[in-house]
Formats: C-alpha cells, sequence, structure tokens
C-alpha cells in the first residue's frame, strides 16, 4: 500500500506548509497523497505524526516560539479533520471505545491521532479530548459502556491523575490501556499504576484492541497504596502539600548564592519561581512511581533545553541542592535529589558559557 | 458394635448392629454383610496387625445413613468395631458448605452488578453469572418499553449477548407477573414443553427444567430471570430454588438502581443542553472561538457564560455576549439560561446597546432572582477585511484586544452591572481588528485564579496581557486555547472559579509569520 518514499516527499512538503503556517497548502498536499493512494492511516502516522513531533523538537531546539508551535499545532489538528470530513463510509461495526486525556493534560493531539485510527479502522470512539475530568470520564463509561478506554498522557506529572483514573476505570469494569510518553520508556508506569495494557503507538494500540482485552474483575477495587505501597511513607503527599514553601525556599536560598539574582526583575523571579516549582513537581511524581528515572530523564532533557538558550547547568544543580538542604528528614527525597544533581553533572555540556 | 476375628467372620453383633445390618449373625463372613468401605478397613487394620492408633476411622454409608467406624482390639486377636452414627453431622457440614458457598457467590454479585450503573452491562453480568452460579443458561428480561422488551442470553462459559425484541411473555406461565411485578409469584418451575423457541439462546436447543422468577426493584419491577438446565433429572430443588429469589432480589436491586441512574442522567443531559455553552465557528469571515471550565469538575456549567448569534447576512452585526452571574453552580446557571434566552428574544433591538440592556435589566429586576450579572456584548461586522467591533460592558472587566504585532489594548467600556439598579448606564466603544487582530472577553475566573509557583498569588491582569502579547497572530481559537490552560495550569490542582473566554480575529491574509515572540522560556509549561 505504502511507498516510502512518496511518504517521506509527502511528510517533506506537510512540513514545509506547517512550518510557514499555511494552512490551506497543509491541508491540499495531504488530500492530493489521499487522491494518490496513500492510504489514510499512513498519512495519519507516518506523515502527519512526525510532522507534529518535530513541531516539539523545533521548539525545544528554540527554533520555534510559543506562538509558532501553537500555530503549527493547531494546522496539523486542522489537516486531521480536513481527512476525518473527506471519510466516507460508516464506521463503528467492531464496538465502542472512549479516548480521553488524564484531566490536567493539554497534549491532545497522540489522542486524536489514536482516535481517527482506530475509526479508520472500525471501531465507534468516543473522543472525549484534552483534560478530562475523570467524573465526566465515569460518568461517560456509565453511559456508553464501552469495551475499553484508552488514556493518554504525555507529562509524567499527570501520572497520580491517571492513577486515579485507572482505577476509577476499572472499578466499574472498563480495562483502560494507557499510552503517551508520561507512562514512561516501555509503559513501566503503566504497569506500576495497574493499567491492564499499553500500548507504544496508535498501531500497537489497534492491534491490541483487535485482540481483545479482559474485562477487569469488578470485584477487585483497589486502594492507591495497594499499587504503590511505598506510599505510605507519606513523602509524596508532604512534598505536594509544602510545594509553595518548597519554592519559595529554594528562591531565597538561590538569592543568598547568587546575588546577581536579586537584581531580577518580577517576570525573570517568576520565571525562575516556576522552574524550580517543576523540579518540585517531578520530584513529586518520582516519589509517587518511585523511580528516580522520572526525575532524572527531566533534568537532563531540562539541562539540555537550558544549553539551547545558552543558560549553564549550574543554577540547575544550586536548585537542586537547596531543595536537599530542606529534605533532610526524608530519605526517599534525598535519595532522588542526589540521583538528579549526579544525572546533571554527568549531562556532557558542549561548550562553556560565563553566565549565571 | 461388631467383633470381627482376624479371619473376617463375625463372632459378635450387637442389637443395634443387627437392626442396622438386619441379614448378618454370627459366623457370617464380613465380607457378605457390610459394605466394602468396612471390610476392607477391617482386612488394613489386621495386616497393621490391630494397630488402630495411627489412621484417621474410616467412615461411609449404610443404607442411606453415614457412619464412622471407631475399632478397638480385644485381648485374643479379634477386633471390635464401634459404629457410630455421623449422618446429622454430615449433612450440618454439607449444608454450611453450601450456605457459605452461596453467600460468597451473593457477596460477588452484589459488587460485581454494583459496579456499573449501566443497565445493558448490568443484565449482561446478571445473565452470565446466573447461568455460571445456577443454571446452564439464564435470560434476563427487562420490563417493557412498548411492546419490546431487552432480553440478554447467557450460556455457561460463554458470552451474554442482548436482542431488543417483540415478544408476547403470555406464552410462559408466570412470566407476565413476574415482568408486571404483581401479584406477587414466587419463583416457579414450569414444564419445559411450555417455552417458546425465543426463550431460548442460541445453541441450547431443549429445555428440561425451567425456573420464572420476578426481578424485584425499588418499588418498580426490574424485570424478570429466567433460569433453564438441559435435563429433568437435574431439576431445581427447594434450596436452589430459594437461593434463586435471593440471587434475583440482589440482581434486581442492582438493575433498578442502573434504570434510575440512566434515566436522571437522560433527564440532566436534556435539561442541561439548554445550557451548555454553544459551539462557536467561523462566520462571515470573522474566527470566533471560546472555552469554558466550570468550578467544579463534576458540574458541566456554572455562572459564567457566553453566546453566540450569528447574523443571517454578511452585511449584518453578529452579536456574541459573555458574562457571569453572582454564585457558581446549577443555581447560577439557571439564570444565565435565562439570561441568554431574553437576549435572544432582544437581538431585533441588538443595533441599540444600551436598550437591551435596559430591557435585560427589567427583565432580571422583575424576576424571583436575586442575583445579578456583569456581561460585555459585541456586535460585530466586517467591512473591507477589517473587523468592526461595537462593544459595551455592563459592570464587567473590559475586554483586551492584541494587535498582531504583539500590543495589548484594553477597550474602555464601562457600565453598571445588571439587575441590581433601576437605571442601567454603559458606555458603548467601538474598535477594529485588522488582519491577525484579536479580541478577547473573559471572566474574572482567568484574572483571579490563585495560585502560580509560589500557591497563593493571582493570576492577575499583567500576566494575563503578558500571556496575550505572546498570541499575537494566531488564530482566535489558539488564543483561546492557550489563555485557558495558562489561567488552568496556574491554579494547578487547586480550588477555582468558573473560567470563561471569548475571541474575536480577524483572520490574517497570508501565511503566518510570527511576529513580536522570542522563545521566551527554558522548561516545559505543563502543556504548550
Amino acid at each position: 500500500m505504502t511507498h516510502p518514499a512518496t511518504t517521506a516527499e509527502v511528510r517533506e512538503r506537510l512540513w514545509e506548509a506547517v512550518a510557514a503556517g499555511d494552512e490551506y497548502d497543509a491541508v491540499r498536499t495531504v488530500r492530493a497523497a489521499l487522491a494518490d493512494g496513500t492510504d489514510e492511516e499512513s498519512l495519519l502516522l507516518d506523515v502527519i505524526a512526525p510532522v507534529q513531533h518535530k513541531v516539539g523538537e523545533e521548539w525545544a531546539a528554540d527554533r520555534f516560539t510559543v506562538a509558532q508551535e501553537h500555530a503549527a499545532t493547531a494546522i496539523n489538528e486542522r489537516v486531521v479533520a480536513a481527512l476525518a470530513h473527506h471519510r466516507h463510509w460508516d464506521t463503528g461495526q467492531r464496538g465502542r471505545v472512549t479516548v480521553a486525556c488524564v484531566d490536567g493534560e493539554w497534549h491532545a493531539f497522540p489522542a486524536r491521532l489514536v482516535a481517527e485510527v482506530l475509526r479508520l479502522r472500525g471501531w465507534r470512539v468516543d473522543y472525549l479530548g484534552a483534560q478530562t475530568p475523570t467524573p465526566h470520564l465515569i460518568a461517560h463509561l456509565h453511559h456508553t459502556d464501552p469495551q475499553a478506554v484508552l488514556l493518554s498522557s504525555s507529562l509524567p506529572t499527570h501520572l497520580p491523575r491517571a492513577h486515579s483514573a485507572i482505577t476509577a476505570c476499572q472499578a466499574v469494569g472498563v480495562p483502560v490501556l494507557a499510552g503517551g510518553p508520561a507512562f514512561g520508556p516501555g509503559g513501566r508506569y503503566a504497569r506500576a499504576l495497574g493499567a491492564d495494557l499499553w500500548a507504544a503507538d496508535a498501531r500497537e494500540a489497534a492491534a491490541a484492541l483487535e485482540a481483545g482485552l479482559a474485562r477487569p474483575a469488578p470485584s477487585a477495587v483497589r486502594q492507591v497504596v495497594d499499587d504503590l505501597p511505598h506510599l505510605a511513607d507519606q513523602e509524596y503527599t508532604m512534598t505536594v502539600h509544602s510545594r509553595g514553601r518548597l519554592v519559595k525556599q529554594t528562591l531565597t536560598d538561590l538569592e543568598d548564592r547568587f546575588p546577581a539574582m536579586r537584581g531580577y526583575s518580577d517576570i525573570q523571579r517568576e520565571r525562575t519561581a516556576e522552574d524550580i516549582a517543576h523540579i518540585v513537581d517531578f520530584l513529586a511524581t518520582a516519589l509517587y512511581v518511585d523511580d528516580a528515572e522520572v526525575f532524572t530523564a527531566f533534568l537532563t532533557w531540562t539541562a539540555g533545553i537550558l544549553q539551547a538558550r545558552r543558560v549553564p547547568a549550574r543554577s540547575l544543580l544550586a536548585g537542586l541542592d537547596a531543595l536537599m538542604e530542606q529534605a533532610r528528614d526524608f530519605p526517599r527525597t534525598l535519595g532522588l535529589l542526589q540521583d538528579g544533581a549526579s544525572a546533571v553533572r554527568s549531562h556532557p555540556v558542549p561548550r562553556p558559557d560565563t553566565r549565571v | 458394635m461388631l467383633v470381627v476375628d482376624p479371619h473376617g467372620d463375625l463372632v459378635r453383633i450387637n442389637r443395634a448392629a443387627r437392626t442396622l445390618l438386619p441379614g448378618a449373625g454370627h459366623g457370617d463372613s464380613l465380607h457378605d454383610v457390610v459394605p466394602s468401605w468396612l471390610s476392607d478397613a477391617h482386612q488394613r487394620l489386621v495386616r497393621r496387625q490391630g494397630d488402630a492408633s495411627s489412621v484417621a476411622p474410616p467412615s461411609g454409608a449404610i443404607d442411606e445413613r453415614l457412619f464412622e467406624a471407631h475399632a478397638s482390639a480385644s485381648a485374643d486377636g479379634d477386633v471390635v468395631w464401634w459404629l457410630v452414627d455421623d449422618t446429622g453431622r454430615h449433612l450440618a457440614e454439607q449444608a454450611l458448605h453450601t450456605a457459605q458457598e452461596r453467600t460468597d457467590i451473593l457477596a460477588q454479585v452484589s459488587s460485581a452488578l454494583l459496579s456499573t450503573l449501566n443497565a445493558d452491562r448490568c443484565m449482561e453480568m446478571a445473565a452470565a453469572m446466573a447461568a455460571e452460579h445456577m443454571a446452564e443458561a439464564a435470560v434476563v428480561l427487562s420490563p417493557p418499553h412498548g411492546r419490546r422488551h431487552t432480553l440478554t442470553y447467557a450460556v455457561r462459559g460463554g458470552p451474554a449477548t442482548r436482542v431488543n425484541r417483540q415478544i408476547d411473555p403470555r406464552g410462559v406461565p408466570g412470566l407476565s407477573e413476574a415482568l408486571q411485578g404483581f401479584p406477587p409469584v414466587p419463583a416457579r418451575w414450569i414444564n419445559p414443553d411450555d417455552i417458546p423457541d425465543w426463550l431460548l439462546p442460541d445453541g441450547f436447543s431443549a429445555a428440561g427444567s425451567v425456573i420464572v422468577t420476578p426481578l424485584p426493584g425499588h418499588g418498580v419491577p426490574a424485570g424478570a430471570l429466567v433460569l433453564l438446565r438441559s435435563s429433568t433429572d437435574k431439576g431445581f430443588s427447594e434450596g436452589e430454588e430459594i437461593f434463586a429469589r435471593l440471587f434475583a432480589a440482589r440482581a434486581g436491586a442492582a438493575l433498578s438502581a442502573a434504570r434510575l441512574y440512566t434515566e436522571q442522567a437522560a433527564i440532566t443531559a436534556t435539561l442541561m443542553r439548554e445550557l451548555l455553552p454553544p459551539v462557536l465557528r467561523r462566520t462571515h469571515g470573522v474566527e470566533y472561538a471560546a472555552g469554558y471550565r466550570p468550578a467544579k469538575d463534576n458540574e458541566r456549567v456554572g455562572g459564567d457564560f457566553y453566546d453566540f448569534h450569528p447574523a443571517a447576512e454578511p452585511t449584518q452585526e453578529t452579536l456574541v455576549v459573555l458574562g457571569d452571574v453572582a454564585g457558581k453552580g446549577l443555581e447560577a446557571a439557571v439564570l444565565t439560561g435565562k439570561i441568554r434566552n431574553t437576549l435572544h428574544a432582544l437581538l431585533p433591538l441588538a443595533a441599540d446597546h444600551q436598550e437591551v440592556l435596559d430591557l435585560l435589566n427589567g427583565a432580571l429586576l422583575s424576576s424571583h432572582h436575586t442575583r445579578f450579572a456583569t456581561l460585555v456584548l459585541a456586535s460585530v461586522s466586517r467591512r473591507a477585511g477589517r473587523v468592526r467591533l461595537r462593544l459595551t460592558s455592563a459592570g464587567h472587566l473590559p475586554p483586551l484586544v492584541v494587535r498582531s504585532g504583539g500590543e495589548v489594548e484594553q477597550v474602555p467600556t464601562h457600565g453598571t452591572l445588571i439587575g441590581a439598579l433601576p437605571v442601567v448606564t454603559a458606555r458603548t466603544v467601538e474598535t477594529t481588528l485588522a488582519p491577525g487582530d484579536t479580541c478577547l472577553l473573559y471572566t474574572d475566573g482567568i484574572t483571579e485564579a490563585r495560585g502560580g509557583p509560589l500557591g497563593d498569588e493571582f493570576f492577575g491582569e499583567p500576566r494575563l496581557r503578558r500571556a496575550l502579547a505572546e498570541c499575537a497572530g494566531l488564530p482566535a481559537e489558539a488564543v483561546v486555547e492557550r489563555v485557558q490552560m495558562l489561567a488552568s495550569q496556574w491554579v494547578g490542582a487547586g480550588h477555582h472559579d468558573d473560567m470563561a473566554t471569548l475571541a474575536v480575529g480577524a483572520p490574517r491574509t497570508g501565511p503566518l509569520t510570527v511576529v513580536g515572540g522570542t522563545a521566551r522560556h527554558p522548561l516545559p509549561r505543563s502543556g504548550r
């Protein structure tokens, strides 16, 4: 069906249209490819998905502004909508499934692609979109009784909310298939949180549904600590509750260490506070799933982003140091901060920089 | 009591034993007069030379009763067998075991059925569990919907299947009474020959034993359960019939809860449809987009509202409105519905915002609601590539306009709120959007969102302006999404008020070239 060269060409053409912000050219490109016989699933997954991935990469590398990234994503969404609009045949003979993003998750694009692929494969799909509050999701499940819920999340900081969504779906007897980068390499956090299955991409998700998912035993209702016994030490709860205080204290400590920071404008100060808050959020997530990888991966990624913007990793280490001062009585938290610091230290620094 | 010699011959037999074994007498071979479990036990005992201490006493049936045999060796090598009647204890144990098993099943049934509030799923589970635990196949019939019933069939070990069909329940004795729940009928056995074909699941050819039992609901009939076994020798005992009734009571309670929920959810959805915010779309060359997040995650509406009245002709004005009723939740939402309806009726007068506000104020003052409201009216038209806006604020936050170059301006309209005072004064201000410009209407849920990295700060207008400056040149849809997202992330998991935004945008003519944005932030937003 698919001609690799053609797919690559279409991808290149779509990328040019999206990067230029030209919605009409973008839609024209995929429609032409469809008319030339490129199959629709391949357009969604081998053309549009990689282009969207590149949009994120361009932003991370500081070649796209926030606005450009938003505009590019909006165009990709319209391209998907245009494809769906073009479709004629009836779908839904395979059965009914629900696709939703975890509460708080705004990256709806991957879930949207999964929903479209499943529709193409004959499923009746209820697509609930970005940041679905769990009470809405459960009411929807009671109403429609789907064969499965496909739960998408991109950012690991949503894992605690993903956990409560997973247990709630299973408590009403609907199996959960988790997907998205939030669930970690190989879907390790999906398993830790008790999801019935994890899929690396849309094709794997479709194959898993076609193979059939058993319904969870409805009597096996779980409490959070049944899945994650380490939560009993309360370190996660303490960190989440004292987030504001931790950020304030770290900010003060950093000003003591780098007097230059005292001259920061309110906006600069707020950016720094937001950065520290992110570190605390990922720290809390690592405490929740009891896995340093969540935290170290975030820190090394951040170090890379900082480098792209010519900020040295030194400021990151100072922030971790200040947090360690405050976490002395919490062994698990302290261990994670130490792991984080050594991950940042071993991160290769390609060029010296003089600015703080 | 029997005394037996090492060769297995009876030496003595007492009166009680003689009553039990009427044919037995002195000199008979044990093998001929007692069941093999006892004669074999005797042989084993003799081989062990009379040592009975290490093994459990043998037990078995004699005629209809159960006995335990205790052996003791006598001095001359004979063995004395004491037969103790154990029938009562055995029966009691068996009954206890069955009772425990059934209690377990009932507990499982309850927790399984109560886990879902979907009536179809509930019927599937009830049928499957009935087939699993009480019969070979089961059928759950819903109460009639018109003349149609939903029938859910299950054969043991197979999946449940569901059909909706017209049936005549009078064809099955006791079924129509069971379905009506009145007069009360016990679970009853019926003649398998009276079973119509539609009551048999696929692959289940002929029924031998059949029970029909009502599913009692919460004051309303929840349907009926039919249990089927293939052969007549596997009939239903009295205990099984009682168990079937207990099962039916639980299944009925769960099913009627599910039906009640479904009915209520349908009613809520119908009433809610009128209150839900409308979907905005590009109309007559102008982009419209809006976002809404109610204060409570389990509700879909609240005290913030917006509405959209597209013009019939491109030369006419489209009216959009965004506002906020004091209070939140359903009660506030009901008043927003009233305001939206009133405004809809006042649409022909929209050329004069002041008059619309006067009439709306009068309507609110004369209603029984004591709440007041603030709102912004925006009349939008497009001429020669430029979008003309007439904006009037009635006690509401003034709209912001973001120019394609990144400048953010406040539109200086102001006025008094609606529904509180007999007279409303308001100033209408006109502004024009060039291609790439966007006008944002928003509620105080955005600026008063409390949170941020330190946890206790307002999002505030300065942050909103900065966020808008970054949205320069974006489509209206993306502006709304970004503002809603930033405010939501600002509050995080914390408490917030209703948050509503509405954007009116003049589409840019050429491809997008982003102005005024330099990538500003090194760390990931929790979403971009």
